[in-house]
């Protein structure tokens, strides 16, 4: 545990040192967050009844998404941890007491954590002042706060697993560049990054929401603007728990098999 | 020997450079596709929930966003040096091109010439094509003038905020990030006429950083909403944005030179 | 012929210290320092010396390489180079040097060298004839025959070395700047690049400036030795001046140099 605890600390530290860099962060996700919600205020305004939820719940989902980016962001990948797979540099994580997928996986966390601690308060707070219905709005009951809290770990969680699976994948191909290429189009879509899936047509938009990619952001933000409540909001969070465990199960399972090939070949 | 015609030769090592890494080449020109792809995915499921925004059709979207992102592509494929100059910087390529008897900014230029936005270029293509076909525009010479003076000054724009992006790393390389509000954001959200953002932002786009001179005004014009032909040449107006960034250049060149940093 | 006269140069460098309370202060306050890379320098070099120039890392010597190269400008003092003042002239300036890092590369990676050359020539606007008996020249005296239809990153360290000297030159320069040029090389190269060196300056009067960490490159290359510490310039002589510092009687060149180091507190 110590050393995990360790790992963040020096992420953290890293992080802190690019003080301008936080600050510029914050600005362009505040910023982008801004226009978002201008460009969903412009189709309001043009056909509201064909808005498929609240503004509010909107405004909300757009400023959580803002703030809390780095850690549902599927576009990130840690290029080292692709570089020492295919140079086979992999060879010296093994000799450490550590099984390496609760590194990696561990490692995964922390990155996306620490970046986001760093940056979620400020956007939340100002997002928060905005007025209604463009802020961020908070909801009353003790119980949404709960369950958004849950899902955004699910979700967070579910990240992760999936990055793994990626991650291992790639023992297993010989092109990083075209896995992460493919994986990271079709991710950023169906979940939800581009435009909020209530938004997609129907048909679709209930195909989408049974794969995999829908647990993350989709789930907790909103659940937290009140978009998703009662019956659906439990389907849901069943359905992030599902996930986790199938991606956590590949991952594993991935993982063991390419480490046997790595032994037998000796790397 | 001219400036143009080394710029060719550059132009021939690039490609040569390029095609020893085929596989990687082919990747990225299909990863540049795919993410431009999902944007107009985006476009097309909102537009095809909300029929119109602000008096915007479908087809008028497609035009408006296929000439921003053409522009966005020209200008990024011919200076996208300026906008990783953070590197040129950082590993010192920068002091070997003051050692050359040639103008530096023409050096950094040429030392990165972007041939993978190729794929995003073909689909802006595609969906202009789409987008006159399926917009109920009467086309006149006026008009197609139009169409191509917006992609001129739409990269001239582009090219001054590169620019400016490039001067501000001679100053300093750290919290960069907030300039992608002007290139990303701006191709983003370039896919609609910046009009339907609001008055504020009309009014930022127009003065402060003219998107608007090149998209929006003549856009208008375009689409038949103004018959103010003037409009169309409020692109030429968005071109004298580079001489601002090209004195902030030569300032932070300068500035370069008695740091070294 | 360089002339350097009173050349002062000082940077403003942030710090950063380690720890978890240092960071998040660092979040809120600065600390400045000013470092004074270059202390009242003068020297000059005379057409066609071989002039070492040394001293620990940080002392000032890429400083003092980039202001004679046109890239940097001094805080004050005067450096003529040939009749001009490097960064004020920069494009004719940079036409009569040749600049080789032995740390970074000038020469396209994925396309073969003489490619790279070639391109040099038309950034130089060399003539063709004169640009292909200089090529002549080179390939001979560094025996790159195959090396140039070999892409650089198929390369080894010291036959992409031999190279880059050949690319630094190919403009004939009248003064070549060498930063480290055996840096990482095997021994077999080293020499070849020594006596590369020692040859083109017999023959062309090619002034050179050579800032080295292998004494041995001093022993082999320079007549006169400028050692720098601190910025400050400590010692201008030849190299029997520097061994006279020796500390005993069989001491090395690195030994002597360690010495000084010491004695001048460095």
């Amino acid at each position: 545990m110590k050393k995990y605890w360790s790992f963040f600390r020096i992420r953290f530290i890293h992080g802190l040192q690019y003080r301008a860099a936080a600050l510029s962060g914050m600005v362009t996700q505040f910023v982008w967050g801004t226009m978002e919600i201008l460009l969903f205020r412009a189709f309001y305004e043009s056909a509201p009844q064909s808005f498929p939820m609240e503004f509010q719940a909107l405004s909300t989902y757009i400023w959580l998404q803002q703030a809390f980016l780095a850690l549902y962001m599927t576009w990130f990948w840690e290029s080292e941890l692709f570089h020492s797979i295919t140079t086979g540099n992999v060879a010296y994580e093994l000799c450490r007491p550590v099984r390496l997928y609760h590194m990696w996986f561990v490692r995964g966390l922390t990155v996306r954590l620490s970046k986001a601690v760093l940056r979620c308060m400020p956007i939340l707070v100002f997002a928060w002042l905005l007025p209604a219905p463009y802020g961020l709005t908070l909801p009353g009951s003790f119980h949404t706060w709960f369950f958004t809290l849950l899902s955004m770990t699910l979700g967070l969680l579910f990240v992760v697993a999936f990055g793994m699976v990626v991650y291992i994948s790639v023992f297993y191909t010989i092109s990083s560049q075209g896995i992460k290429l493919i994986v990271t189009s079709l991710s950023e879509f169906l979940s939800g990054a581009i435009i909020p899936l209530p938004f997609l047509p129907d048909g679709i938009r209930e195909f989408v929401n049974f794969l995999p990619f829908a647990s993350a952001q989709n789930v907790p933000f909103r659940i937290f603007g009140g978009d998703l409540k009662g019956h659906d909001m439990y389907t849901s969070l069943l359905g992030q728990v599902f996930w986790l465990a199938v991606f956590l199960v590949i991952g594993q399972i991935m993982e063991r098999n390419a480490l046997k090939r790595v032994v037998i070949q000796g790397g | 020997m001219n400036s143009t015609r080394l710029y060719e030769k550059y132009l021939l090592i690039h490609l040569k450079s390029m095609m020893q890494h085929k596989v990687s080449f082919l990747l990225t020109t299909i990863g540049q596709f795919l993410v431009s792809f999902n944007i107009f995915l985006g476009v097309r499921f909102m537009m095809d929930r909300f029929k119109e925004v602000k008096g915007f059709s479908y087809g008028e979207v497609l035009l408006c966003f296929s000439i921003t992102l053409m522009a966005f592509t020209i200008a990024e494929t011919i200076f996208r040096s300026l906008d990783t100059f953070e590197t040129i910087i950082g590993n010192g390529e920068f002091d070997r091109i003051l050692l050359r008897p040639r103008g530096s900014l023409f050096l950094v230029l040429c030392s990165k010439i972007e041939l993978t936005r190729i794929g995003r270029l073909l689909q802006a293509v595609v969906m202009l094509i789409y987008g006159i076909y399926s917009s109920s525009i009467i086309w006149t010479p006026v008009r197609i003038m139009t169409v191509v003076l917006m992609i001129i000054g739409g990269v001239a724009v582009f090219a001054a905020i590169f620019l400016i992006f490039a001067s501000i790393c001679f100053f300093t390389l750290e919290g960069l990030e907030f300039m992608n509000i002007f290139t990303d954001g701006a191709r983003e959200y370039g896919k609609y006429p910046i009009g339907i953002y609001g008055k504020t932002l009309l009014t930022i786009c127009t003065y402060l950083v003219p998107f608007a001179l090149f998209q929006y005004y003549p856009f208008l014009y375009l689409t038949g909403k103004t018959s103010d032909s003037w409009y169309s040449l409020l692109p030429l107006a968005a071109c004298l944005f580079l001489i601002p960034a090209g004195l902030l250049w030569n300032f932070g060149l300068s500035r370069y030179q008695s740091t070294g940093s | 012929m360089i002339q350097v006269e009173h050349m002062n140069k000082t940077f403003k460098v942030t710090r950063r210290s380690a720890g978890f309370s240092e960071a998040v202060k660092a979040l809120f306050h600065r600390e400045v320092e000013l470092i004074h890379a270059l202390n009242d320098i003068s020297f000059t070099i005379g057409d066609g010396e071989m002039v070492g120039y040394i001293g620990p890392n940080g002392a000032g010597k890429s400083s003092t390489i980039k202001i004679l190269s046109g890239i940097l400008t001094p805080d004050n003092g005067t450096c003529m180079i040939n009749g001009r003042i490097p960064w004020k002239e920069r494009k004719e300036h940079v036409k009569d040097i040749g600049v080789v890092f032995g740390q970074r590369s000038q020469l396209w990676w994925d396309v073969p060298i003489l490619d790279s050359f070639e391109l040099l020539r038309d950034i130089y606007e060399i003539p063709t004839h004169q640009y292909q008996e200089t090529l002549d020249e080179l390939t001979g005296l560094l025996s790159l025959g195959e090396l140039l239809r070999t892409p650089a990153r198929q390369l080894s360290l010291g036959q992409r070395m031999r190279c880059e000297i050949a690319a630094s030159l190919l403009h004939r320069p009248k003064i070549l700047f060498l930063d480290e040029p055996t840096i990482g090389l095997d021994a077999v190269s080293k020499l070849a690049v020594r006596d590369f060196i020692r040859k083109q300056n017999k023959e062309h009067k090619t002034t050179v400036l050579l800032t080295t960490h292998d004494m041995q490159d001093i022993d082999a290359l320079a007549d006169r030795v400028l050692l720098i510490g601190r910025g400050r310039l400590l010692l201008d002589g030849t190299l029997s001046d520097l061994k006279s510092h020796r500390p005993k009687e069989e001491a090395t060149l690195d030994e002597i140099i360690a010495a000084l180091y010491r004695d001048y507190r460095i």
